[in-house]
């Protein structure tokens, strides 16, 4: 089982991430927590809630959280993608589903998510990672703790450093 | 100036183990080319033509003499002797090694330096009036505001990967436009109303590819909501702002397309749901910010004392260049003097090791222990007192910073050019030389009066070419480098993008070309008119025929 990065540990990832490809092929798993993409889960919605397990969203770049606003409390887990390391309009996603919508459950990187970013991301909201597959998990927790001084507020605590 | 606390000294020493440690995994192959590239640009590392190209970041352009000395130990150790002044005010190294660069970060660290954001598609370097806190025309100290503005930018997680680079300047100088906020991704202008201080603050200026001027967003925006206003305004970029083409992702391009409006809509609705939330700025941060900035302990003292007035009655050469390279100060009795780094057959803002230190000393010696560097490349000694200016003169002119062209033609604006850039077009080095030649007698300079010449290698337009009376762009034809001439542009009262003269030109043609428009300024400029004024006056049309004219 793959392993990511969960509240600061290296953990087994209990979900299936599906793309729209496999969810074509093969339709959806009847038991077990799923990842859908967004247009899975504003096309399916009813039958993935009917379904045994979670359902936990994930959004592309340019997908941005305010299309499942609503949704999220039936979701146990968004999931926004990174493509590509550089596109950071995540940051701004991870942001907004913690600060604008209050989302608790968990966020998560997937993609292209790769060490020197997981301070940032973990700054946003995301509490999960799934390291990419071809990187060391466990060297990629070092990345949590490059600094120990911050100075604007963030998802965790929106106190910048003049008010702490 | 700031003054570090230890947590500001705490991060900064943080970064560096960082750094080192990410060079360390590209070194070893853990990184790839691609994987280390933002890394090592955040941290202001260029891989240049001939070596890497290290940026450090010059907060609104204010150093202090022990950061100087610094400066100039790390170009001798590990540089060939010199460095560079950047037009936003930072300060370049052309030659480091890539492995020596953590070692380089430490070294800076130890006085407050660093290389943070200095490139990469992140908010850069906060720049703001090199007069800043010493001009009497200013409504306040901006500097204090670039500092907040600094620290909330400083590795902000939201925006470390923005579509594109993101420049911030700052201006408190009423109908003047000294920091070129116009031409700043954000522009922020402190205003005040009712007594209270507030922000205009423009989005969408650049220079670069589609250079234009910036829209005014925020029409008022009071003090404690600065920050909040600027994260709406990043985060509309952010999740907005074109990431397929390049050329495209600027804000400017953003603000272009959607409108003025509809990005104002946007900012709001970001700004309504940050607005009086945690962000919001305190009496007591921004009073601590203040008070690093407060004036030094000034000599109460007149203006115009007779050891000044009778250097200026029995010097020339000093009056001379008291009247172009010295500028009034707030304060009774003192002035601000730049030296001009702008020697010619030296790339413009160069300045060797042994140089910064003896501005280090005469800083130490003249004005309170700092200095500033200015985005027209040259430095500033920001409190003399009148009565010391002549023998500063003096030790100016041994080490030939005194040189009486600030304005003129041949303080001109250059970036480092195909050269050193891999970026670059053309040459843009070996042209200001020319013109420097070309215009060295001091006597017809000083009646040419105030020229702004800016030169860039390319498209990229770190020579801010578009904002130069005369610009002149390095283009690339064929394989042949070419130049196009730009007039009118605008980087003194105004921000504004000049416009082109017309077909580019041969390399041996620039300098003949810009002889027959001086020409023609003065044969049809009238009294007390600067080159600018008649070029607005006429407009380009007499210029590009005399340009273009075959009978010559």
């Amino acid at each position: 089982m793959p392993q990511i990065i969960k509240d600061g540990v290296v953990v087994e990832d209990t979900w299936i991430h599906l793309s729209n490809e496999q969810i074509e092929q093969d339709g959806l798993p009847d038991s077990g927590d799923v990842i859908v993409p967004l247009s899975v889960w504003q096309a399916q919605k009813e039958v993935l809630l009917k379904r045994d397990g979670a359902v936990g969203v994930c959004l592309a770049p340019g997908e941005e959280p305010a299309a499942i606003a609503a949704d999220l409390p039936r979701l146990s887990l968004v999931a926004v993608s990174f493509p590509a390391f550089k596109d950071g309009r995540g940051y701004s996603y991870a942001r907004e589903l913690r600060t604008r919508y209050g989302y608790k459950g968990e966020i998560r990187a997937v993609g292209d998510v790769l060490r020197d970013q997981l301070f940032y991301m973990h700054r946003v909201g995301f509490n999960a990672f799934a390291v990419r597959a071809d990187r060391d998990i466990h060297d990629a927790l070092n990345g949590l703790k490059d600094f120990s001084v911050t100075y604007q507020g963030d998802a965790n605590d929106p106190r910048p450093i003049y008010r702490r | 100036m700031y003054v570090y606390r230890s947590h500001d000294q705490q991060l900064l020493n943080e970064r560096v183990a960082q750094f080192r440690d990410q060079t360390r995994r590209y070194l070893d192959g853990q990184l790839s080319d691609d994987e280390f590239l933002p890394l090592r640009l955040q941290n202001g590392l260029y891989i240049q033509r001939y070596a890497p190209m290290l940026r450090v970041s010059v907060p609104y352009g204010m150093l202090s003499s022990t950061q100087l000395r610094a400066l100039a130990r790390v170009a001798r150790q590990w540089d060939k002797g010199y460095c560079h002044v950047s037009t936003r005010q930072n300060i370049q190294y052309n030659w480091p090694a890539l492995e020596d660069v953590p070692d380089i970060l430490a070294a800076l660290a130890d006085v407050e330096m660093h290389a943070i954001q200095t490139s990469g598609n992140c908010i850069r370097n906060v720049t703001t009036d090199e007069f800043a806190g010493i001009n009497g025309k200013e409504i306040e100290d901006p500097r204090p505001w670039c500092e907040i503005i600094r620290q909330w930018a400083t590795f902000n997680p939201e925006f470390a990967y923005l579509p594109r680079k993101f420049k911030i300047a700052v201006n408190a100088v009423p109908d003047e436009d000294p920091a070129l906020i116009g031409v700043h991704d954000i522009g922020v202008q402190v205003l005040q109303r009712d007594g209270e201080t507030g922000f205009r603050v423009l989005a969408g200026g650049g220079l670069g590819r589609t250079p234009m001027t910036g829209e005014v967003i925020g029409e008022f925006v009071p003090w404690p909501d600065l920050l909040a206003y600027l994260e709406a305004i990043l985060r509309v970029y952010n999740k907005y702002g074109n990431r397929d083409n390049k050329y495209k992702a600027r804000i400017k391009i953003l603000v272009k397309a959607l409108g003025a409006e509809k990005f104002r809509a946007l900012t709001e609705a970001e700004f309504a749901e940050l607005k009086d939330g945690p962000m919001t700025l305190t009496a007591e941060e921004v009073d601590a910010m203040r008070s690093h900035f407060s004036a030094p302990a000034y000599d109460a003292i007149d203006d115009q004392p007779p050891a000044l007035q009778d250097a200026l009655a029995s010097d020339k050469a000093f009056n001379r260049w008291y009247h172009t390279n010295v500028t009034r100060h707030r304060q009774a009795g003192y002035a601000a003097v730049t030296l001009t780094l702008k020697k010619t057959g030296r790339a413009p803002g160069d300045i060797t090791d042994e140089e910064l230190e003896a501005v280090a000393d005469l800083a130490d010696q003249f004005s309170f222990g700092e200095a500033r560097t200015t985005h027209q490349q040259n430095m500033v000694l920001g409190d003399v007192r009148q009565d010391q200016l002549f023998t500063l003169w003096q030790r100016l002119d041994a080490l030939g910073f005194a040189t009486p062209n600030l304005k003129l033609l041949t303080d001109l604006v250059a970036c480092p050019g195909g050269d050193f850039c891999s970026l670059a077009n053309a040459k843009s080095l070996p042209i200001a030389e020319e013109i420097q030649r070309h215009f060295e007698d001091m006597d017809y300079l000083h009646d040419l009066g105030p020229i702004d010449v800016n030169i860039s290698g390319c498209m990229n337009a770190c020579g801010h070419h578009h904002i130069g009376h005369i610009g002149i762009l390095g283009v690339d034809k064929k394989g042949r480098e070419y130049y196009q001439i730009t007039l009118g542009g605008r980087g003194d009262k105004t921000s504004r993008i000049g416009e082109k003269l017309g077909p580019s030109f041969d390399t041996e043609q620039v300098v003949p070309i810009i002889a027959r428009l001086i020409d023609l300024y003065v044969e049809q400029r009238q009294p007390g008119e600067q080159f600018i004024d008649t070029y607005e006056r006429l407009g380009i049309d007499p210029f590009k025929e005399r340009a273009y004219a075959t009978d010559h």
